[in-house]
C-alpha cells in the first residue's frame, strides 16, 4: 500500500523466544543487529522512520519473567519490561501502593498506546521526555539486567545516559523493574505540562515521593525527579534532601521547587523555552509535592 | 526477499490463516492480504487512531502491531461490529448524528468506542473524551461523535 505516514518498514527476522535463555542467544550472535520487540510503540515508528535499521527483531512478551506483575510485604513490586501499561493501572495492588506508576501509565499515549507501551520500554528508549522515568526514580526503583555474562542491577537514576542511550551492554536486556516495599505515610504523584489535555509530549515533568514522620507529621525522606529538562530525566538530589526534616508546608514546598530549578538544563525547542521550562520546574514541583503529601497522609 | 511466515488467528470470530513477512504490520495484512478495507490508516505512526482494532479484548493502533504478533489471538475489527440483520446502535447513532464528515476516522472511533462501551456501560461524557483522546478527527470538532456515543449508550442499555 502507499503509506501517506512513515513508509513501510524494511525486512528483518522475527523471533518470539519462550524463555529468558533463548532471547540472550539470540541477543549474543555477533555482527547481526537486533533490538526488542515489547509493545512496538517506539521501535516500530523508529524503524519505519529509517533511524536504524534491524536484523532481528526479538518479540519477548512470551517470555514469563518479563510479564512478572506481583507485589508482596517482603519483596516489594516486580514489574517485568515487558507488562504493557494498562496492566499496571488496572492492578490493585499498584493502584493503591504505586500510585506514581500509575500517574505515568495513565497518561502515556491514548488508551490503544496503553495496550501495548509497557514501561520497561519507556525506560530503555531513553527519551528525555519520558513520562515513566521520573515516577520509576522518585519511588527507588532498581534495573533488573541479564545479559550473555549473567545478572546485574542497576539504579533506575543510573540507568539513562544520554538522548536515546541506555547502561545496558550488548547483549543485555533489561527483564524487570523492582520496587522496594511501600513505607507507611508515603505517597508519589507525577504530572506533567502539556499544551493539550491528552496525547502529547511532555514540554516539562516532575515526580515527587515524601514519607512523613508518623508522630511529627514531618518529612522524613522525599525524592524529587524532572522530565523533558535536560538530556536524560535527571533525579534532582539537592531538591529532594532539602526537605527531609521540614514540616510538609507550601515554605518547604517553594524550597524544594528553587533547587529543583536549579537541577534542570533544559533547551530551546519546538515543543518550550528554557525559560517556560524552568517556569514550569517550579510549579509542577510543588503541585507534585502537595498530591504526594495528601498521598502520604491518606496511606 | 524474507521469509514469509504462516499465522493463525481469529478475526471477527473466524479462523483465518495468512502468510506475511515478519516487517508487515497487522493493518498491512487486514488491507492489503485479507481485503478488510474497514480498518483506516491514518498517520500510520501511532497518533490518529483510524486503525483501532481490537486484540484479546484490549484496542490497539494496528499500524503499530506486526501482524506476525496476532499469531493465536482474538482479532475485530470494524467489520465485525455490525449484528447480523443491522448495524451495531454506535453505527446508527454516527448516521444519526452525522458524527462523520469523510469518514476516514470513522471506523477507527466506532471500534474504540465500542470497547468503552462494553466495558464500561455507564461511561460519562468525561471518560468517553478521554478514551477516545487517541482518535484524531480533522472534519467534526468532536462534539457530533462524543453525542453519538453516548445516544448509542442509551440504546444499548436498553438491548
Amino acid at each position: 500500500m502507499d503509506h501517506i505516514g512513515g513508509a513501510a518498514l524494511r525486512n528483518f527476522k522475527y523471533f518470539s523466544p519462550t524463555t529468558l535463555g533463548e532471547a540472550i542467544r539470540l541477543m549474543a550472535d555477533q555482527g547481526i543487529s537486533t533490538k526488542i520487540l515489547a509493545g512496538g510503540t517506539d521501535i516500530l515508528v523508529q524503524l519505519r522512520s529509517d533511524r536504524f535499521q534491524v536484523d532481528r527483531l526479538i518479540d519477548v512478551k512470551n517470555i514469563p519473567e518479563m510479564n512478572e506483575l506481583s507485589y508482596s510485604t517482603t519483596d516489594g513490586l516486580l514489574l517485568g519490561a515487558a507488562v504493557p501499561c494498562y496492566k499496571i493501572y488496572e492492578h490493585n495492588d499498584v493502584r493503591e501502593m504505586y500510585s506514581g506508576v500509575v500517574d505515568a501509565a495513565f497518561i502515556i499515549g491514548g488508551i490503544q498506546i496503553q495496550g501495548r507501551a509497557t514501561i520497561g520500554g519507556n525506560l530503555c528508549n531513553a527519551s528525555p521526555s519520558a513520562d515513566a522515568i521520573p515516577s520509576l526514580v522518585v519511588l527507588s526503583a532498581i534495573c533488573l539486567i541479564e545479559g550473555p555474562n549473567g545478572r546485574r542491577e542497576l539504579a533506575v537514576e543510573e540507568f539513562c545516559t544520554g538522548p536515546g542511550k541506555n547502561a545496558l551492554a550488548p547483549g543485555e536486556i533489561l527483564v524487570a523493574l523492582r520496587f522496594p516495599p511501600t513505607v507507611a505515610s508515603s505517597g508519589a504523584h507525577y504530572l506533567r505540562f502539556i499544551p493539550r489535555n491528552e496525547m502529547d509530549i511532555a514540554v516539562a515533568g516532575v515526580g515527587a515521593w515524601v514519607s512523613l514522620d508518623e508522630k511529627t507529621h514531618r518529612v522524613k525522606q522525599a525524592r524529587i525527579a524532572l522530565s523533558a529538562v535536560g538530556p536524560t530525566p535527571i533525579f534532582a538530589k539537592e531538591a529532594s534532601e532539602i526537605l527531609s526534616g521540614l514540616d510538609p508546608n507550601e515554605e518547604s514546598f517553594e524550597l524544594a521547587a528553587q533547587a529543583a530549578q536549579k537541577a534542570a538544563s533544559p533547551i530551546d525547542d519546538m515543543r518550550g523555552t528554557v525559560r517556560q521550562r524552568v517556569h514550569l520546574v517550579g510549579v509542577l514541583t510543588k503541585r507534585a509535592l502537595r498530591k504526594a503529601v495528601n498521598r502520604a497522609k491518606e496511606s | 526477499m524474507s521469509e514469509k511466515v504462516h499465522i493463525e488467528t481469529n478475526i471477527n470470530g473466524s479462523q483465518v490463516e495468512f502468510l506475511c513477512e515478519p516487517r508487515q504490520s497487522l493493518l498491512e495484512v487486514l488491507r492489503d492480504v485479507l481485503d478488510m478495507t474497514g480498518t483506516k490508516e491514518g498517520c500510520n505512526d501511532g497518533n490518529c487512531g483510524a486503525c483501532t482494532v481490537i486484540v484479546d479484548d484490549r484496542i490497539i493502533d494496528s499500524c503499530l502491531m506486526l501482524a506476525v504478533e496476532s499469531q493465536g489471538k482474538k482479532i475485530t475489527t470494524i467489520e465485525g461490529v455490525a449484528y447480523t440483520d443491522r448495524l451495531h446502535p454506535l453505527q446508527q447513532a454516527f448516521l444519526e448524528n452525522a458524527a462523520l464528515q469523510c469518514g476516514i476516522c470513522t471506523p477507527g472511533f466506532i471500534v474504540a468506542a465500542k470497547s468503552l462501551l462494553d466495558r464500561e456501560p455507564d461511561a460519562d461524557e468525561g471518560r468517553i473524551r478521554q478514551w477516545l483522546a487517541g482518535n484524531l478527527c480533522r472534519c467534526t470538532g468532536y462534539d457530533k461523535i462524543v453525542r453519538a456515543v453516548l445516544a448509542a449508550k442509551e440504546t444499548m442499555k436498553n438491548e
